[in-house]
């Protein structure tokens, strides 16, 4: 047993990066992802609509962790050979973002009033530049602050890696109050690190609520 | 991929639902609570309790639930406060979840126009009438989708507390586990387990939702 030292404020923070990197990892492979879905979802093929609804509808049925599990043990079995547990832990997370954005973006498509589109086909443009320039714009602000207020639920939620050993925050909190047996003051300061991180985005979220609010 | 050795723990895995069904319906009837209780408090007249339960809400909506769990489970011991597994995770989740029931039940109340409660006024209606029979309908019917989907993600949550050690069904599977070494197939099946047990209670909330707010909605 040894003290609360230096160097264990120091590794907490060092295990921040890898917070970040999973969510940089989420975002990056998930909201391209969570565009096809939105759009699939209020496409004029029933066929693609529904596919695409049931995917969402499975990933947000499931405990993340379940998620996390399911890839870490189940991509040696889909692929026939090991992968590190970064990939695996990038793709649920991936799927998990995509499932929830999907639907945020789909609700800030579907806000955006039907004439809106109609008005551009009637001005002789393309379905595609409709979507672009028109309808794209204006649902980009409507969803903005949920869109914001889930990277929260994200950054939390990144404090599950921690269960697969994936050293990130959480887990390096673990470790040192293991190492130190001071479970408090660890704690405490791994909890006011997520806090310091998340309260930026919650605030940010209100703030562009309130000012979509306004602008009604 | 083998299912079969899986076979002979049914028994547990209906356990381990049982025990994260407890866990969710005691969590989220404690969270409503706390969240009735902040949502009165919010709109009370009482500054410092405001800003009481201002903090509550934003301490807890921006720190993870499993730190929570954790403080809830390895530092409150500290101050001679030891819960057992389940008791430790029933309250960390009761209090995550209350910290957004609080914004859920208040944004429900705020939503009824003070018009309509002054046309109560004026009608002769009781205070408690005019609570009763003009504020609270509409109000349950504004919060409704949102109390039933953030039940859903407490459900889910509930896999959490298998990191404390409390007997539910996640904790389950990695006891089955440990017996078969039949990971992927375990996660598998704990997997369809939570979605069944989501979708049966979405499904449930829908048809609760229709039978009980039947009355049109005003344009």
């Amino acid at each position: 047993m040894r003290s609360f030292s230096l160097i264990d404020f120091v590794s907490l923070f060092a295990a921040l990066r890898w917070t970040v990197a999973l969510v940089v990892l989420a975002l990056g492979f998930g909201a391209p992802l969570a565009l096809g879905l939105a759009m699939g979802r209020i496409s004029r093929f029933a066929g693609l609509r529904w596919t695409m609804a049931a995917c969402i509808q499975i990933v947000q049925s499931v405990p993340l962790l379940g998620l996390l599990f399911f890839f870490y043990f189940g991509m040696p079995v889909f692929l026939g050979i090991q992968v590190p547990a970064l990939v695996a832990v990038t793709v649920a997370y991936t799927l998990y973002t995509a499932a929830f954005l999907g639907e945020i973006w789909r609700g800030g498509l579907e806000a955006v009033k039907q004439a809106q589109w109609e008005a551009g086909a009637c001005l002789g443009v393309s379905a595609w530049q409709q979507f672009r320039h028109i309808i794209a714009p204006q649902a980009l602000r409507l969803s903005l602050p949920p869109t914001v207020g889930f990277l929260v639920q994200l950054i939390k939620g990144t404090s599950l890696a921690s269960i697969l050993g994936f050293v990130e925050l959480a887990r390096a909190g673990q470790v040192v109050s293991a190492a130190t047996f001071q479970p408090l003051l660890t704690y405490a300061l791994v909890a006011a690190i997520y806090f310091a991180l998340c309260l930026p985005f919650t605030l940010w979220s209100r703030s562009l609520e309130a000012r979509l609010d306004g602008s009604r | 991929m083998n299912f079969l050795p899986l076979w002979r723990y049914q028994n547990q895995l209906i356990d381990g639902a049982i025990v994260t069904l407890e866990l969710t319906v005691i969590s989220a009837v404690c969270g409503l609570l706390i969240g009735v209780a902040g949502a009165v408090a919010l709109n009370g007249r009482i500054t410092p309790l405001r800003w009481l339960v201002r903090g509550y809400i934003e301490l807890f909506r921006n720190t993870p639930s499993l730190i929570q769990l954790f403080i809830v489970f390895f530092v409150l011991p500290n101050f001679g406060l030891k819960l057992p597994a389940f008791e430790a995770a029933a309250v960390a989740l009761s209090l995550y979840f209350g910290a957004y029931s609080v914004e859920i039940v208040r944004a429900g109340l705020d939503s009824i126009p003070r018009n309509q409660v002054e046309a109560g006024q004026c009608l002769g209606l009781s205070g408690w009438q005019v609570f009763r029979h003009i504020v609270l309908p509409p109000a349950l019917r504004n919060a409704y989708p949102a109390v039933t989907s953030q039940f859903v993600l407490l459900l889910l949550g509930t896999s959490l507390a298998s990191q404390v050690a409390t007997d539910e069904l996640f904790h389950v599977a990695g006891f089955i586990e440990s017996r078969t070494y039949r990971s992927f197939e375990v996660y598998a099946v704990i997997c369809v387990i939570y979605f069944a047990m989501a979708m049966s209670f979405k499904a449930l909330f829908a048809i609760i939702g229709a039978a009980a707010f039947r009355w049109p909605r005003r344009r």
